[in-house]
């Protein structure tokens, strides 16, 4: 196996331990950052997407696959040309108040980590407030909001609001998932964006900040 | 002692349990973002009226608040004092007829980070039975569980404080939506948890009482133990702020026997149900 085909190995396995070093060794081969992104670690997430659609894999097997392509890229990354460089968008992502459930939202995060955004990972239970100094502090283009809860989903528009007082809702696009989200609800709670799992999350943020598909 | 209180149960078997509680909750004042589970503590008379108003309905089980009452979930929280609480309060409204089962929801744990230490999260399960079993509960259900690595970490939990145990996992993944979060197929789960030693094992959550017979039958066909069935009332709709489930009390009723058909030998109800669910049904086994 060439070295490109032993990272993609890696990241389409999961194989998170041994990705970065796979990653130096594809460097130490001669070959470039960007070159091992598009060769090797895009097709991998890729076909591990497919995977999941195809229920070949869960949960389990795809977080791992993002955990591998962000080892991959912790490493690339300093080492990218400065256009190069730039995240895709930062994200602010959170579980909704009252709603302890983080699994979906974890698996967002990862996901649109791998694909290059830079990620501020509010945790579960999170309150209006802790939303709108979020976006004062770091400046989303994208706020993603999550609830497994037919009763916690409820605080979704909750949050929407309290952006809209707080004078940002120009600032920042908003997507929701979770559940017992759909598109029509989504709408109807003031998002820009509704994506149904981790795949089409990113498919989405990608579409919200204008970058194009990976 | 502790084979014979599921025994005695599945000796009068079709066994109606309870429906759900976070709603009914909600219904009595529970502010939206508060977590059920304090109101043990805080408004014990509310939960204890949820308790009474399952036994009212018929009942043979009743569960107790305390899914998510765990070091994990709630890290600030007294959870010995909740969890036994939370037993206490099902245990007060069953009075000597109804038994009470003791509510285990995941942590998750497991599923989320790679290095997670699986004693550490067998002794987060070990602390809610031993406090649960302190409150008087007849059994413990690890119920609403995504991932078969921790249910059977938590049924073998329950099993060392000498409680019997009933296994239920969420099957709501997958084209099909017939799989756990992690892809496993219930008769797959099933075997898997009763060799770790669950008593009872089944479903609950992810899917409605009008789809969950392939899964019962699924389950029904793996194992020999009896089989625990908690359904959604359909799935949720959204009408103004309200949620609302599409299977009120007669419409849910109407599938109970084919699910039993399938190989129920618990029945209940999880989302969307309500005493009027339970009343329904015991109006009919």
């Amino acid at each position: 196996m060439t070295i490109i085909e032993e990272l993609y190995e890696a990241v389409l396995e999961g194989d998170f331990d041994d990705t970065p070093e796979l990653t130096q060794e594809g460097l130490a081969a001669g070959f470039g950052p960007q070159e091992l992104i598009d060769r090797a670690m895009i097709p991998a997430m890729t076909e591990a997407g497919r995977r999941f659609e195809d229920d070949e894999y869960f949960v389990p097997e795809l977080l791992s696959s993002g955990r591998a392509i962000k080892g991959g890229l912790d490493v690339l990354r300093p080492l990218l040309l400065a256009g190069e460089a730039d995240p895709a968008g930062t994200v602010v992502i959170g579980t909704v108040q009252g709603d302890l459930h983080d699994i979906g939202k974890n698996l967002v995060a990862v996901m649109l980590e791998g694909a290059g955004f830079d990620v501020v990972d509010l945790g579960t239970d999170v309150s209006p407030s802790q939303v709108v100094a979020a976006i004062r502090e770091h400046r989303p283009q994208v706020v993603c909001l999550s609830a497994l809860l037919t009763t916690t989903m409820l605080s979704m528009p909750t949050i929407v609001d309290a952006i809209v007082d707080a004078g940002l809702r120009d600032e920042v696009r908003i997507m929701m998932g979770g559940a017992p989200m759909n598109e029509q609800r989504a709408k109807e709670f003031g998002a820009d964006a509704y994506a149904d799992n981790a795949n089409a999350a990113v498919r989405a943020a990608l579409a919200l900040v204008g970058a194009s598909d990976v | 002692m502790a084979a014979g209180v599921i025994a005695d149960l599945v000796a009068g078997a079709p066994v109606l349990l309870d429906g759900a509680w976070g709603t009914e909750l909600l219904g009595r004042g529970l502010p939206r973002g508060r977590h059920p589970d304090l109101w043990n503590l805080e408004s014990p008379a509310e939960v204890e009226s949820v308790a009474r108003a399952y036994v009212d309905a018929g009942s043979r089980v009743i569960l107790t608040n305390t899914f998510q009452t765990n070091r994990i979930a709630l890290p600030d929280a007294d959870v010995a004092a909740l969890a036994k609480a939370g037993a206490e309060i099902s245990r007060r409204a069953a009075g000597s007829a109804v038994r009470v089962f003791g509510s285990v929801g995941p942590t998750n744990a497991l599923l989320m980070r790679s290095d997670a230490d699986v004693g550490a999260v067998r002794d987060v399960f070990v602390e809610v039975a031993l406090a649960l079993a302190a409150g008087g509960v007849d059994a413990v259900v690890v119920e609403t569980m995504s991932d078969l690595h921790e249910a059977v970490v938590a049924i073998e939990a329950v099993r060392s404080v000498g409680l019997p145990v009933v296994a239920s996992m969420t099957f709501d993944s997958g084209k099909q939506r017939d799989r756990t979060m992690t892809g496993v197929r219930p008769g797959e789960a099933a075997r898997r948890l009763a060799d770790a030693g669950a008593d009872v094992v089944g479903a609950n959550c992810g899917m409605g009482i009008d789809v969950v017979a392939p899964v019962c039958e699924a389950i029904a066909t793996a194992v020999d133990v009896p089989v625990w069935i908690k359904a959604n009332a359909g799935m949720p709709e959204l009408v103004g702020r309200d949620v609302v489930y599409g299977l009120g009390p007669d419409a849910y009723r109407s599938h109970v026997a084919s699910v039993v058909d399938a190989g129920a030998t618990f029945i209940g109800g999880c989302c969307g149900t309500t005493p009027a669910h339970i009343a329904a049904i015991a109006a009919t086994l």
